[in-house]
């Protein structure tokens, strides 16, 4: 199986409340970047979906990652290709200069080439928390989309894979889909527990490490061998007019000190005769 | 004129209270003029339309599908009726329905689209929209540059409307052919959770529980939360370990929550839980580490072994 992993870059999400204003842009000088969450697990998802779990220097397909962003989010993709990742594309654009709904557009000009079996991405990028992108390129590619996936498990032949059983975290409960391939996949937190990804390679009742892998020394060096190539946005993309138009930004009103009540009794009568909330 | 479409959010047959968050949402972007309809597609549509007639919407649309389980089939009926109905926004509530649908529908009519807004104003005919931004640490004011729009809107900052009397017209509605990729997607089903207790989106009470609760996640916290008629609420941690399941995670990447009071327990803080609680109007925090960043935002602050202090909090809150 052939599976795309779009990847983004964002600014250290554990460091968030150190975000800025400045004029009418977001600051986040200071911050560093770090790959979004949620697209180091489907990287994780891919590579777990495409070799047998007891050998995972073995890749049975391909895992393609494609990233929209300035040249330093090149060491993102690299980061990807030393954990596993066969191949790397860097869209040339800036930041300003895309929303979701372009970084979709373009995908699908890369699906159409490259002709991937699954898009897998991340449910969110945490920075705009926008969780849009693999919905919108599953419907520019009128392919069926499985969102929010909790746990993923590939039926089919090996090499032959032609569906994927899905369960969906939902509000109040999971949805189960069936999707058949090609397809359309965004990945949740529980994605990477030991048992939640299922190849047609990988033994029943094989467990991952919790999370995701690490790369090797060796693998780092290697890594830089692999391919990366550069695309440009305007090739991929005739129209790269942005929908959304940010105008401003501000932080949010701090919340006001609050207590700290010495025992149990306190805080009831506190919340009884102060908050009034019991 | 601002003409919003509505799409409800079905379950069991009736339309979910998180769909009253739109109702919300519209009553404020029309208030320079405007008016919204609410759709309704599924199985037993007619019935569940019923229950949205006293809104004030101009009428509620009506689609018997009992097909209609999954957005490839869901997207076409809206995206049709937009067409045929004038509608110039399309308003869903930013639940796990409204963020997978959402999207969807924006792309087949060419719309942009504002994710997870927290608020809305007409700016001279134009709408302007607010959404948090960095786990809730910057808000941002934007614009579609699109004459159609699609918005999902946070049920924790759009308070459930409440009805406003009169009858809307019900109208039947044909849904649309589906999309060639329904024929790729089987709905196999859904496993709900079964809980008497109110939802996390609708609860004025909640009580979530950390790391910390281990395997008496539910043999401390369901004492509380029956009491106080509360909502189960955890942190990532607790979902993860297995000691709380999946649904129930309150945060950025959670259910975005604001009841009228929150008890964080055992929860430590992180930025990615606040910006599912900080809106909450009142937050008591219970943590034995007296510099857990979650005493920065609770209003009372009880450092305290929490295995000890919440039976004691449910001993003297039975006492009366
Ligand atoms: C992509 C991503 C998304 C995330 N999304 C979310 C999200 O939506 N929601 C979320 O909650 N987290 C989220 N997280 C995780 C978040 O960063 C924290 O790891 C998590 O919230 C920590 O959970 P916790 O506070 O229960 O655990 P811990 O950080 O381990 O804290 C446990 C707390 O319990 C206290 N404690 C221990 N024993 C006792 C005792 N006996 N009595 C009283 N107190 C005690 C400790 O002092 C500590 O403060 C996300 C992380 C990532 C990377
Ligand atoms: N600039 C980008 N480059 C590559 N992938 C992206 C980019 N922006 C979004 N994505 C992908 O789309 C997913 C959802 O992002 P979003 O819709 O922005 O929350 C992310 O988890 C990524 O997989």
């Amino acid at each position: 199986m052939k599976i795309l992993v779009p990847l983004k870059r964002v600014a250290d999400p554990d460091n968030a409340n150190k975000v800025k204003v400045a004029g009418t842009k977001l600051e986040t000088t200071g911050l560093e970047w770090k790959p979004n969450p949620f697209d180091e697990y489907a990287v994780e998802t891919a590579l777990r979906l495409t070799e047998n779990g007891a050998a995972t220097k073995q890749r049975q397909g391909e895992v393609v990652v494609v990233s929209f962003g300035p040249k330093e989010v090149e060491a993102t993709l690299r980061a990807a290709l030393a954990t596993g990742a066969d191949r790397a594309i860097r869209v040339d654009v800036t930041d300003d200069k895309l929303d979701g709904d372009l970084v979709a557009r373009a995908l699908k000009a890369i699906v159409e080439k490259e002709k991937p079996d699954l898009v897998l991405c991340g449910k969110q990028a945490v920075d705009g928390d926008s969780n849009q992108v693999g919905q919108l390129i599953a419907e520019y590619l009128g392919w069926p989309q499985a969102t929010f996936a909790g746990s993923i498990k590939s039926e089919g032949a090996p090499g032959k894979e032609t569906a994927l059983v899905v369960h969906r975290e939902v509000d109040g409960g999971t949805i189960n889909l069936k999707v058949t391939l090609p397809a359309v996949v965004s990945v949740d937190l529980r994605i990477v527990a030991p048992t939640s990804v299922k190849s047609v390679y990988t033994a029943d009742g094989f467990k991952y490490p919790d999370g995701v892998r690490f790369a090797a020394l060796m693998a780092i060096m290697a890594a830089k061998k692999k391919p990366l190539v550069e695309e440009k946005i305007e090739t991929l993309a005739a129209d790269t007019a942005l929908k959304i138009e940010y105008l401003g930004f501000e932080l949010p009103a701090a919340r006001k000190a609050g207590v700290k009540v010495k025992d149990v009794a306190e805080l009831v009568t506190r919340l009884k005769s102060e908050a009034k909330v019991l | 004129m601002t003409n919003i479409l509505i799409v409800a959010e079905l379950h069991e047959g009736k339309v979910r209270k998180s769909t009253h968050s739109s109702i919300t949402f519209a009553r404020q972007a029309g208030a320079a003029g405007g008016t919204f309809s609410i759709v309704v597609i599924g199985g037993g549509a007619a019935a569940a339309a019923a229950e949205v007639t006293g809104y004030g919407a101009a009428k509620v649309l009506a689609v018997e599908d009992p097909t209609a389980t999954v957005c490839e089939r869901i997207a076409p009926t809206v995206a049709a009726l937009v067409k045929s109905g004038g509608f110039d926004v399309v308003a869903v509530t930013a639940s796990s329905f409204g963020k997978d649908i959402a999207p969807r529908i924006a792309a087949k009519l060419g719309a942009g689209y504002a994710p997870d807004i927290s608020g809305v104003k007409d700016d001279g005919g134009k709408l302007v929209y607010r959404r948090p931004v960095y786990a809730g640490n910057a808000y941002a004011s934007c614009r579609l540059t699109t004459a159609l729009q699609v918005v999902s809107v946070r049920q924790s900052e759009f308070t459930a409307a409440e009805p406003s009397g009169g009858a809307s017209p019900v109208e039947a509605a044909q849904p649309a052919a589906p999309d060639a990729a329904a024929a790729r997607v089987e709905f196999l089903g859904l496993e709900a959770a079964k809980s008497e207790r109110p939802d996390l989106g609708e609860a004025r009470v909640i009580v979530s529980g950390g790391r910390a609760l281990k395997e008496k996640f539910a043999e401390v916290l369901d004492p509380l939360a029956n009491l106080l008629n509360a909502a189960v609420g955890a942190s990532r941690a607790a979902c993860d370990a297995g000691y709380a399941p999946p649904e129930l995670q309150v945060g950025q990447t959670g259910r975005v929550v604001a009841p009228q009071l929150y008890f964080a327990i055992g929860i430590s803080g992180a930025i990615q839980h606040l910006a599912g609680m900080k809106g909450s109007k009142v937050i008591v925090a219970v943590n034995k580490d007296a510099e857990a960043p979650i005493f920065q935002v609770a209003d009372y602050g009880l450092v305290a072994d929490l295995f000890v202090a919440i039976p004691e909090l449910v001993k003297q809150l039975q006492a009366g």
